[in-house]
C-alpha cells in the first residue's frame, strides 16, 4: 500500500513514516504543502493520504477539496492541531474519511489508519457520498 | 490574572510534551513578564490572529531544546541538524493549536511556526498585551511558555473588546 504524507513539518512526516513502517507500509510519497501534493498526484495515486491543515502555499482543507473534485474515493485522513468541532465538521464536509488531532500517540494514529482502510475497503459507496 | 485564558496553554503544554516528547511536565505558578527581551537560547513562536491578537512563545536552553527535539523526533538532533528548527516549531504549533480549541467562542487563527535561535529578541505585538510566563519543568530541564494574547472582539456582542488576556 502506497501512502502519501502531506505536512510542512518533516519531523511529523518522519514520525508518521515510523508508524506506517510498524504497520508494514514502507512505500511512502511526501509533500510539504498542498501544491506539492497535487503535483505528485498528477503522476501517481496512493492508497491513502494523510493531510495537515495549516501549511504554506496551499492548506490542507483546500487540498482535500481539490482532490475530491477529481477523486471521490481516495481515502483521506486530516492530521492536524485544528481540534475545534467546527473545523472537524468542515473537514468531513470537504470529504475527509477520518480525523486525527495532534498531538497523537503511535497507537491512536495506527488505529485511525487501520479504521479508515477497513471502512473504505468494506464500503460499497464512495466515502464522499456517505 | 484571569486563569481561564492561561489554563488552556497549561493543559496543552502538559499534553503535548507527555504525548509527543514522552515526559511528564510539572507547571509552576504563572507570572507577569517584565523584561522586553527573551533570554532563552531557542524559541518557537506561533502568532494569533482573527478574534485574538498576540503570540505564544515556547523557550528553551539549547540543551533542553536538543533533548526535546530528539525525544520528539526519535533521533538525535543538535542545533546543526536540518530538522532542529522544524521540531521546535512543530512543538510550538501543537501547544498553540491545542490551546486554541478551548477558546470555543472565538475564531482564532494560528500562524505557521517561526523559530528563533539566539537571545534578546522581542515579539513585536507582545508589547500590546501583558505577557504571562508559564514556567514548566520536566526531566529534560526547564521550558517556558510565554503567552501574550489580546481578545479583539467581544464574543457575546461581536464588538471590539479592549480587555487583554491574562489581565
Amino acid at each position: 500500500m502506497k501512502v502519501m504524507l502531506v505536512d510542512d513539518s518533516r519531523t511529523i512526516r518522519n514520525i508518521q513514516k515510523n508508524v506506517l513502517a510498524q504497520l508494514g507500509h514502507t512505500d511512502i510519497m511526501e509533500a510539504g504543502d498542498g501544491v506539492e501534493a497535487l503535483k505528485l498526484l498528477e503522476h501517481d495515486t496512493p492508497s491513502l493520504v494523510l493531510i495537515d491543515w495549516n501549511m504554506p502555499n496551499m492548506d490542507g482543507i483546500t487540498l482535500v477539496r481539490k482532490i475530491r473534485e477529481k477523486n471521490k474515493t481516495l481515502p483521506l485522513i486530516m492530521c492536524t492541531t485544528e481540534a475545534q468541532k467546527d473545523r472537524v465538521i468542515e473537514a468531513i464536509k470537504a470529504g475527509v474519511n477520518n480525523y486525527v488531532v495532534k498531538p497523537f500517540n503511535v497507537e491512536s494514529l495506527a488505529e485511525k489508519i487501520a479504521q479508515t482502510m477497513n471502512k473504505v475497503g468494506s464500503a460499497a459507496a464512495p466515502a464522499a457520498a456517505q | 490574572m484571569d486563569v481561564k485564558f492561561i489554563n488552556p496553554f497549561i493543559q496543552s503544554v502538559v499534553r503535548v510534551f507527555e504525548t509527543m516528547v514522552h515526559v511528564k511536565m510539572s507547571v509552576g505558578k504563572p507570572y507577569l513578564k517584565s523584561e522586553d527581551h527573551s533570554a532563552a537560547d531557542v524559541s518557537g513562536i506561533i502568532g494569533f490572529s482573527g478574534d485574538a491578537a498576540g503570540a505564544v512563545v515556547i523557550s528553551f536552553s539549547t540543551d533542553v531544546a536538543c533533548k526535546s527535539a530528539s525525544q520528539f523526533a526519535g533521533i538525535t538532533i543538535d542545533p546543526q541538524h536540518p530538522d532542529f528548527a522544524d521540531a521546535i516549531g512543530e512543538l510550538a504549533n501543537m501547544v498553540a493549536g491545542n490551546a486554541k480549541k478551548e477558546f470555543t467562542d472565538l475564531n482564532i487563527k494560528i500562524s505557521l511556526p517561526s523559530v528563533v535561535i539566539g537571545k534578546q529578541f522581542t515579539v513585536s505585538n507582545s508589547r500590546t498585551a501583558p505577557r504571562i510566563v508559564i514556567p514548566c519543568k520536566c526531566e529534560l530541564g526547564d521550558i517556558y511558555v510565554e503567552v501574550a494574547m489580546e481578545v479583539m472582539r467581544n464574543p457575546a456582542t461581536g464588538t471590539p473588546k479592549t480587555a487583554a488576556v491574562g489581565a
